[in-house]
């Protein structure tokens, strides 16, 4: 077959779950069309819930059949028809003649068996190989998507390997039998922003190295920008636009590929004033955990989560505090809040409070707020949003009840949503305006110091996007001083002030955000840099998987 | 009466499940006409008019003397030699079943076990005492037992659950031992020991069951509690400067409740049959209670009068559906992603 011939055609896809009288049953795919061909790199994009994994595991035929349903449609692989194949047919393809890659390394390895075995698994099954045949094919797979120490990677458990390490393993599964069609799933979107390019990078050169068909799946614009060769742009179910990525990019006609090309946060930070007020500030902050050992639990070292951090937060400005995961910065922020026992002086309006006890700490509670990351987990799912935004009024004495519900009206206002919404449960809202909830919560006591630890990361770009704005809005009415934790650069710079770059606990570079944007200083955020806005993945000793 | 919306969502999910919600009405009427077991199944009348007075025998014992007797004990109101008495000066009215369930039928047709007549619906058993009398009584004192057991242990289990889910520490390690222990005693040869060294009313066995009910709920609610308390909203509690008393009743939980309440059916149904299998053996309620253990054991030894059997079986087999399906109503009904049908 030539290059280009079409190879896989799905032809008016359509999926439902739920029975065919069933009054719940969900369109989740509309007359979706699509062709791959050898050597290609089509992107599906689109946010979250709109069909594009379930589109993806229909072509294996992985749904959860049978309530899940293809009302119409065909999908043909290499000239065979997928819809209704038999188990046999089926069998032959999945993870032989098509790989797929999932997006959480951590869940998708078997934490019971080596790399060795887990590789050699599909290798034994479609190709009865011996056992030493297998391991030697393996061996070879992991040089191929070089990964350091083979030999000795071979005989390790998935809890050994690092986020980036197991990626590269299932990378490397998924290539075992030499497939002509790969399906990634959001192959990156778990791992950080240096090993992604790395990912990345990887994925390019096994596609011209194997001349395998490649359909990747993300919501992430700048992965599609930087990899794809064609792109199909998805909302609630179908397919909005379709062409060559620098078409669609250029010049995207249909309203909604417009809008989420806007969406990437944007804009820079209100200007602030350099000789505000200082709210809060640490003094070589440390955050040791011991490590114990032995019969007596001696104390034979530490992890050093938090290593000497000095900091200065001002009314109305942000500190950025960026790094990637298990650099400290979430330990970083608790600290500050004295939510974590720590070291060294913190300083909230000049006093003080390194040593203060739960009780002192109390009153001083109401200045200083936090939102965390999963808008998900972290409102109560049994208290209405009214219940979880009066929360802290009632912990801090106000408890008659017009003032309460007025306050929280106007908090929740102030987030762009309802006052009516107070009586409906976190379920009934979405990501987004769930944030917004978590936001108001903490704004509704007036706080003077936040710190939002990765608030935008389990959103939606579009949704990000808002959040951010919504963000500098309420700095710049209400005079905060915000503490912004984050591993996605581009919403940093959308906010940040000042820019702390942390590695392993330590600060490896601080100062202006746009000084260090511009130019970096320290080899490592030169990587992170170049890693998170050009997705180039830098060799150096800096940046390790 | 106003309910919080969040109750009226409640309700409206209790009532989604028909057959949940059914059961529980059934259930209720049973239990409420079982609390006037008195005034179903009595060997006294309501209302005595004699004489032009109202006498309420009922609530007040009256000699016999009082209706033109000879005795000066309390008057036996089915004694036919009574009746005529007080029908010359007035009437008396006689509850649907004329026993008590420690009445001794005397004028039984035949040896007891008698089957079932017109005078006794569900027939007598080998006391010669009304089977659907003490099927009232022995209902009531069942579910009032369970109730109770189900009540008292579920507090003590649940408070410990949470103290232990949410310290952690020691204090978990040491409790989690000591539970694993005491679960590991034999608890019905300690309860026939106990049982045999006091006398066992209500109360005593109550107070003995407990002794072991209680842990049941601990494991789920520590392991609730356990995840609950690293969850970013119970921090976010911490951050907001909430005690940690009130984390744990306000955060922690109802989120551990659910799966109490999940439980809580399947240990009122357990509470009912471990009265009942204390009961069978013998080793339960005085000798005299009506109980449906009581009942179950006449059925088995008396395999000839087939009534006492099916009465026993049928009951407690219907006793524990109806808590069961009433139970799934209302963990239906705390469940907050559960949508209501065509109520969106």
């Amino acid at each position: 077959m030539a290059t280009g011939d079409p190879f896989l055609r799905i032809d008016d896809l359509g999926v439902r779950f739920g029975g065919a009288d069933d009054p719940h049953a969900k369109e989740a795919v509309k007359g979706v069309s699509l062709t791959l061909a050898k050597g290609e790199t089509l992107a599906l994009v689109g946010e979250s819930g709109s069909g594009k994994s379930v589109t993806a595991l229909s072509i294996l035929q992985l749904l959860p059949y049978p309530l899940a349903s293809h009302p119409t449609g065909s999908i043909q692989f290499d000239g065979e028809e997928m819809i209704g194949a038999s188990k046999q047919t089926l069998m032959k393809v999945r993870g032989a003649r098509v790989g797929m890659i999932f997006q959480e390394p951590m869940t998708s390895l078997n934490p019971l068996h080596t790399v060795a075995k887990q590789i050699g698994e599909s290798l034994v099954v479609h190709r009865g190989l011996s056992k030493s045949a297998a391991r030697a094919r393996a061996l070879e797979l992991l040089k191929l998507v070089a990964l350091k120490d083979p030999e000795q990677r071979l005989d390790s458990y998935p809890h050994q390997l690092s986020g980036g390490q197991r990626q590269r393993v299932m990378i490397a599964m998924a290539l075992a039998n030499e497939p002509d069609l790969l399906i990634a799933d959001e192959p990156t979107t778990a791992l950080d922003v240096t090993i992604q390019a790395q990912i990345l990078e990887l994925l390019r050169d096994l596609q011209q190295k194997l001349g395998m068909a490649v359909l990747l799946i993300t919501h992430d614009l700048g992965i599609v920008r930087k990899t794809a060769d064609r792109v199909a742009v998805m909302t609630d179910g179908a397919i909005v636009e379709q062409g060559p990525v620098a078409q669609v990019f250029d010049d995207p006609t249909h309203a909604y590929t417009q809008m989420l090309l806007a969406a990437e946060p944007k804009g820079d930070p209100v200007a602030a004033d350099t000789s505000a007020d200082e709210i809060l500030a640490a003094d070589d902050l440390k955050v040791w955990f011991p490590i114990k050992r032995g019969l007596l639990k001696r104390t034979i070292g530490h992890v050093k989560a938090v290593d000497g951090v000095t900091v200065k937060l001002r009314a109305g400005q942000t500190v950025g505090v960026v790094g990637e995961s298990g650099s400290g910065k979430t330990t970083l922020g608790l600290a500050l809040l004295r939510l974590q026992s720590s070291e060294g002086a913190i300083r909230f309006d000049g006093k003080d409070i390194r040593s203060a006890s739960w009780a002192d700490m109390r009153p001083l509670r109401r200045e200083m707020q936090i939102v965390f990351q999963d808008p998900y987990g972290s409102l109560s799912p049994r208290m209405t949003i009214g219940e979880i935004i009066a929360e802290g009024l009632n912990t801090h004495g106000i408890r008659e009840g017009a003032e309460v519900d007025q306050r929280v009206a106007s908090a929740l206002e102030e987030v762009g949503l309802e006052p009516i919404m107070s009586r409906r449960y976190p379920h009934e809202f979405s990501g987004g305006q769930r944030q917004r909830i978590a936001i108001a919560r903490a704004i509704v006591l007036e706080p003077r110091f936040l710190v939002l630890d990765e608030p935008t990361s389990a959103l939606d770009m579009s949704v990000q996007a808002q959040i951010v704005d919504l963000l500098r809005d309420l700095q710049h009415r209400h005079n905060l001083a915000y503490m912004f934790i984050s591993h996605d650069l581009k919403v940093v710079k959308a906010l940040a002030h000042d820019l702390i770059v942390l590695k392993d606990g330590k600060v490896v570079e601080q100062g202006p955000a746009k000084a260090i944007f511009e130019a970096p200083q320290e080899e490592y955020t030169q990587a992170l840099l170049a890693a998170a806005f050009d997705m180039k993945a830098v060799e150096t000793d800096a940046v390790s998987d | 009466m106003s309910l919080s919306p969040i109750n009226q969502r409640r309700v409206q999910q209790f009532k989604a499940n028909k057959r949940g919600y059914w059961s529980a009405v059934i259930f209720a009427i049973l239990f409420m006409l079982s609390m006037f077991a008195e005034f179903i199944a009595n060997d006294k009348p309501f209302v005595v008019m004699y004489n032009g007075e109202i006498h309420l025998p009922v609530f007040n014992g009256y000699p016999e003397t009082a209706f033109g007797g000879e005795f000066q004990t309390e008057a036996d109101y089915r004694d036919p030699f009574v009746a005529e008495k007080i029908a010359e000066k007035g009437w008396m009215l006689w509850p649907l079943i004329r026993y008590h369930h420690r009445t001794v039928a005397w004028d039984l047709p035949s040896p007891a076990p008698t089957g079932p007549d017109s005078q006794h619906i569900l027939g007598t058993d080998d006391q010669a005492r009304d089977v659907a009398a003490r099927l009232i009584y022995g209902f009531r004192i069942s579910v009032l037992f369970g109730f109770t057991l189900v009540v008292v242990s579920s507090v003590i289990g649940v408070l410990a659950g949470l103290v232990q889910g949410f310290y952690g520490g020691w204090l978990d390690l040491t409790m989690q031992r000591f539970i694993e222990i005491w679960g590991g005693l034999p608890q019905l040869y300690i309860l026939i020991i106990l049982a045999s060294v006091v006398e066992p009313n209500f109360w005593w066995l109550l107070g003995l069951l407990l002794l072991f009910s209680w842990t049941g709920l601990v494991g789920v609610v520590r392991a609730e509690t356990l995840r609950a308390r690293n969850l970013d909203f119970v921090r976010a509690a911490r951050a907001l400067g909430v005690s940690n008393r009130k984390i744990m009743v306000r955060h922690v939980l109802p989120n551990a409740m659910v799966a109490t309440i999940t439980f809580l059916p399947f240990i009122l149904a357990g509470s009912v049959t471990t009265l009942t299998a204390l009961d069978f053996i013998g080793f339960g309620l005085p000798p005299g209670s009506a109980s449906l253990g009581e009942m179950l054991q006449q059925g088995k030894n008396n395999l000839q009068a087939p009534w006492l059997g099916f009465t026993g079986f049928l009951s407690i087999a219907i006793l524990l559906t109806l808590l069961v399906f009433a139970g799934e109503a209302v963990r239906d009904a705390f469940d907050p992603r559960k949508t209501i049908p065509g109520a969106a």
